[in-house]
């Protein structure tokens, strides 16, 4: 998928793993038709971070089920890897993370992480096998026996992380994951996750409310606007590839928040004036 | 996160122990509260000096129990087996029932209206005519009364159960292109547990109703509503209490055994209550 650099050095050219084409949603409810997205064109390239990010009612929520085929956009074309959505859904591309880990309380930790791989009908020792290897790259090893409801909120969502990583799928779609943890486990969660992001290589597309946690996690940010949901604008995350703590204090990070900030700020004032 | 794991896992290992403890710990009021009662009705007794035809000491009862212990277990036994037959039959009929049912998911809900109306209709009323087609000493006609009177609460639970499902599940599932057969059998049917042994709890207290009202209606000399009857009619009202006090015994049984079996069907369910 992936062109190395030609020889002349110039901009490289990669096919998007996600394209979406002229996207529109349009909901029918008892008060009228409600258009929570509009138009949306968006490219997302292979191996980003891409936030979506926008007040609410903006269609982020909408706009992520629809990539992963949970709805039927009204009008539009989406492809993944130059396939429908329903035919990379039925390939078994997506991973999904919820802002509930909604985990299964009849089952163990580990044989949560295993649902996926059993849905899939691999066998039972490389699905523990695999199950394993999750519990660690997420550190939970030591709960592997564990029930669900003995974890704490921050916890189980690394549980449902790692289900979600379990079939190394091509694409992660996450809906606010950290959306419920607190501040200190979010802030501990958002390095998790950026280790794990960038040991697999998936693309992800991460919704969330959190000016700072997309410019810390992201390589690109959609800023959204809403009624009807529209992408405001299309940012480049200028921070190097590798980030730690020291990345959240750093002038350069400063400035790529600003920018977020900035940018949804407009978008918010313009929503209040047409209100 | 290790902070984390060094504060909850000696609380998680002691939790093993704590269960146990506060189980005893729960058991203890209401057995204290059983035997005040006794101890009160006893003296009731005793000091209003109530003649035995109209209520007969605790003490006297158990008396008659421990005298005639070779007629009241021989005829328990008649009515044991009439017993876990209605509950066995009415069980299954039922959940078979709640599967077909939760198959026609848009038809479920009038269906289940249907069988509520059903199920308010006096069903111990059938069991004369129930002698009448299976003849009043086969054990049959006690356990098609008891049966249908233990279907309606596990159908309609059972197919409650199976019906409700987490939308997390749910699109967790659909992400994962799980097929129809997979969502019942990972989320439907572990789902619904909880919801079944709701109904085998009323399903237990039911058919000892069941069976001991059918026997009033005649049959088998030789059962404990037959002899709750006939000893009622001859004035022998201590043997009526002794047949009463093991009809109650045997219901107990019943419903600790539907306990057993929860906690051993679903030994998460069990932790979670208790945290």
């Amino acid at each position: 998928m992936t062109t190395s650099p030609t020889d002349t050095g110039v901009a490289t050219t990669t096919a998007p793993a996600i394209s979406l084409r002229g996207v529109s949603k349009v909901f029918s409810t008892s008060s009228g038709p409600v258009h929570a997205l509009d138009d949306i064109t968006l490219d997302i390239e292979p191996g980003s971070f891409v936030s979506l990010i926008g007040p609410s009612g903006c269609g982020k929520s909408t706009l992520l089920r629809v990539i992963g085929d949970l709805i039927d956009p009204s009008e539009g074309v989406v492809e993944v890897h130059g396939r429908s959505a329903a035919a990379a859904r039925k390939a078994r591309d997506y991973g999904m993370v919820f802002q509930q880990a909604g985990l299964m309380d009849w089952r163990t930790v580990r044989r949560n992480i295993e649902l996926p791989l059993q849905v899939q009908g691999v066998g039972r020792d490389e699905r523990r096998a695999k199950a394993r290897q999750m519990l660690k790259l997420v550190k939970l090893e030591q709960f592997e026996h564990h029930r669900p409801r003995q974890l704490s909120g921050g916890m189980q969502q690394r549980v449902a992380i790692a289900r979600a990583l379990s079939f190394q799928p091509r694409v992660l779609l996450m809906d606010e994951p950290l959306g419920a943890l607190d501040e200190m486990t979010r802030e501990h969660m958002q390095r998790e996750l950026l280790g794990i992001y960038q040991a697999t290589g998936t693309t992800v597309v991460f919704v969330t409310h959190s000016v700072s946690e997309a410019t810390f996690l992201s390589t690109d940010v959609i800023v959204m606007s809403p009624r009807p949901g529209r992408i405001a604008e299309h940012l480049k995350i200028d921070l190097p590839a590798y980030r730690n703590d020291e990345t959240r204090i750093s002038e350069q990070y400063f400035a790529e928040e600003a920018k977020v900030r900035a940018s949804l700020h407009s978008v918010l004032d313009e929503s209040r004036r047409a209100a | 996160m290790t902070a984390t794991t060094a504060i909850s896992l000696p609380a998680l290992r002691g939790a093993g122990a704590a269960t146990t403890r506060s189980a005893l710990a729960q058991a203890v009021p209401p057995l204290v509260v059983g035997a005040l009662a006794l101890v009160a009705w006893e003296a009731l007794v005793r000091v209003l000096s109530i003649p035995a035809f109209l209520l007969p000491a605790p003490s006297a009862i158990v008396a008659t129990l421990v005298t005639d212990v070779g007629l009241i277990l021989s005829a328990a036994q008649v009515t044991t087996a009439a017993v876990l037959g209605g509950m066995a039959l009415g069980s299954i009929a039922g959940i078979v029932a709640a599967f077909v049912v939760s198959l026609f998911e848009r038809a479920a809900s009038t269906i289940l209206v249907l069988v509520a109306i059903l199920s308010c209709a006096p069903v111990v009323a059938l069991a004369p005519i129930f002698n009448q087609w299976f003849g009043a000493s086969n054990l049959m006609s006690k356990i098609a009364v008891a049966g249908i009177m233990v279907f309606f609460p596990v159908m309609v639970n059972t197919t409650r159960g199976l019906l409700r499902v987490d939308p997390l599940h749910r699109e967790l599932m659909l992400s994962l292109s799980a097929s129809p057969l997979q969502l019942m059998l990972f989320v439907r049917i572990p789902g619904a547990l909880p919801a079944l042994f709701d109904g085998l709890k009323i399903g237990a207290t039911l058919s000892v109703i069941g069976i001991i009202v059918a026997e009033y209606f005649g049959g088998t000399a030789n059962a404990l509503g037959v002899l709750i009857a006939n000893t009622a009619a001859l004035s022998q009202f201590e043997q009526t209490w002794a047949a009463v006090a093991a009809a109650s015994a045997l219901g107990l049984a019943l419903y600790a055994l539907v306990l057993l079996l929860e906690r051993v069907a679903m030994p998460w369910h069990h932790a979670m209550n208790r945290t």
